[in-house]
């Protein structure tokens, strides 16, 4: 069998003793893409933030490679560098161009040279389209052009995987297809991703496996054509009802 | 007239005085407003570290928040007049008498006064920064100060650059306290010629106006310095899908595409 690259052991996490994550076992493969489903509240984002440990845990263990890395024994920069995130918001660095935004995190983060990072983001700049625009400053572009360079700011790192947040539902309607073309082209090239996401066609048609998420807790998943055709359990159903009528 | 003439006379037989008094207040209102800037810097940053986890430096850090606090509240709760006595008088208690070197002295006072407010000023424009850039800098792996120096303090500079100005504003006034140890400002040597004229009226009323015209000036050259900082409001589109060394020239800060 595979090893995994991510994988959660009986992850809990509570805000103001709320339980969020009551418990969630997911094993990410290399070169796998996962999308996760649910409905708004159900912890979605908390789970992908305690995974970037943008999060502290409350129980349970997040293993990189086997290794965990909330014990405190790790790296957590470093880590983060390989696991990087991709948020709703964009959160692009206001102060800084297009480039400076892909071009600032590998030399200070990954102490790469300024020419080999320039040369590695411009690549990137380039593979989503954005390369035309680096002495822009985030302001003046739309949000489908913003959420474009950061996804080439985390590519530019060169990560194991990275991790989306909803990065179309803050878009207007007209820019969801162009940030979605990008990352269905990078799982086709074998990125690992973990997308949530409220795009059912993109789930269904782009992910190899789908977990759908309630209250908490992982109620379903699987293989994406079968779950879409057929889920199995009742709150599935219900969710895919509101959501496909 | 009586009036114009005593002017006239203030103006050419004292100048030398005036110029001095207004050297001296610039010079004081300007380095104690960039140390007062560095000290903020300093104590605002290390009051928004995020607490660690470590109970050890986690009581250290509540232990110099704490101490942060106090001299803020101390120095923004007295007058500074108040302050110039007890930190100059105060000195010259412990070394037996001995006085510090005035205009040292007015800069340290005025400095660390500043300070004070600078702490909240800079603390404020560091916690109105969106937290998204925190977490956009933490998630691609930047440390703490990694995300201070490359994302946060540039941005909290330029947010807080009309606050910094209003204080450089307030400390060209407010340098007039320094009077009262002896420090030879632009009040001090006021008091100095009228002594020597007795023109009272006639001699506060040309510092008046010199105060004025600092000011103003001040206030005019920041607000075209604040624009220019505030960025550049266009850039260049390299190449184009037909002609890959054309350069567009994109001029306004809003959205311009899409
Ligand atoms: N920092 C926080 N403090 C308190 N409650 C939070 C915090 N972050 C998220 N929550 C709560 O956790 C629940 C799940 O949120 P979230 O993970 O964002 O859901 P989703 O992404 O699936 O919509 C929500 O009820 C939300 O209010
Ligand atoms: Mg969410």
């Amino acid at each position: 069998m595979m090893e995994s690259v991510i994988s959660l052991k009986n992850l809990k996490k509570s805000f103001d003793n709320r339980e969020i994550l009551k418990g969630i076992d997911l094993e990410i493969k290399k070169n796998e893409v996962v999308s996760v489903i649910g409905s708004s509240g159900s912890g979605k984002s908390t789970m992908l933030r305690c995974i970037n440990l943008l999060e502290d845990v409350t129980s349970g263990d997040i293993c990189f490679y086997g290794k965990s890395v909330t014990g405190g024994d790790i790296d957590i920069n470093d880590y983060r560098s390989k696991i990087v995130m991709v948020f709703q918001q964009f959160n692009l660095f206001n102060n800084m161009t297009v480039l400076d935004n892909c071009v600032r995190p590998q030399t200070v983060v990954l102490k790469r040279s300024k020419e080999e990072a320039k040369a590695n983001a411009l690549k990137y700049l380039k593979k989503v389209g954005m390369a035309e625009y680096i002495n822009a400053r985030p302001a003046q572009l739309s949000g489908g052009m913003k959420q474009r360079v950061a996804i080439a700011r985390a590519l530019s790192m060169n990560p194991e995987v990275i991790l989306f947040d909803e990065p179309t539902s803050a878009l207007d309607p007209e820019m969801v297809g162009e940030v979605l073309d990008v990352m269905r082209s990078l799982a086709g090239e074998g990125l690992t991703m973990i997308v949530v996401t409220h795009e059912m066609a993109f789930a269904r048609d782009v992910s190899d496996r789908v977990i759908f998420i309630d209250e908490g807790v992982i109620c379903e998943e699987g293989n994406p054509k079968e779950f879409f055709a057929s889920p199995k359990t009742e709150r599935a159903k219900a969710f895919l009802s509101r959501f496909l009528q | 007239m009586e009036f114009f003439q005593n002017v006239l006379d203030i103006l050419t037989k004292y100048y030398p005085y005036l110029l001095e008094g207004l050297g001296y207040t610039m010079l004081i209102a300007l380095t104690g407003t960039i140390l007062g800037l560095l000290i903020g810097l300093i104590t605002g940053i290390v009051k928004t570290v995020p607490l660690s986890k470590r109970g050890g430096v986690r009581f250290l850090q509540k232990l110099i928040n704490f101490i942060i606090s106090c001299y803020v509240e101390i120095f923004r709760g007295t007058p500074m007049m108040v302050q110039s006595m007890v930190i100059f008088w105060g000195y010259a208690f412990m070394n037996g008498g001995e006085t510090l070197p005035l205009i040292p002295a007015g800069i340290f006072i005025v400095s660390i006064n500043t300070g004070a407010y600078m702490t909240e000023i800079v603390r404020g424009g560091i916690i109105s920064v969106d937290k998204g850039q925190f977490e956009g800098a933490y998630s691609v792996g930047m440390t703490h100060t990694q995300a201070m120096t490359n994302v946060i303090i540039p941005q909290v500079m330029r947010n807080i650059l009309p606050s910094v100005s209003n204080e450089f504003v307030i400390n060209i006034k407010d340098t007039s306290v320094l009077n009262v140890i002896g420090v030879m400002e632009l009040y001090f040597m006021a008091n100095k010629i009228q002594m020597m004229t007795w023109n009272i009226f006639e001699t506060y009323l040309i510092i008046c106006v010199i105060y004025f015209i600092m000011t103003f000036s001040v206030t005019r050259i920041l607000r075209v310095v604040e624009k220019k900082l505030a960025g550049s409001d266009s850039y260049t589109i390299c190449g184009s899908q037909s002609d890959p060394d054309a350069e567009i020239h994109v001029k306004k800060e809003e959205k311009v595409f899409g």
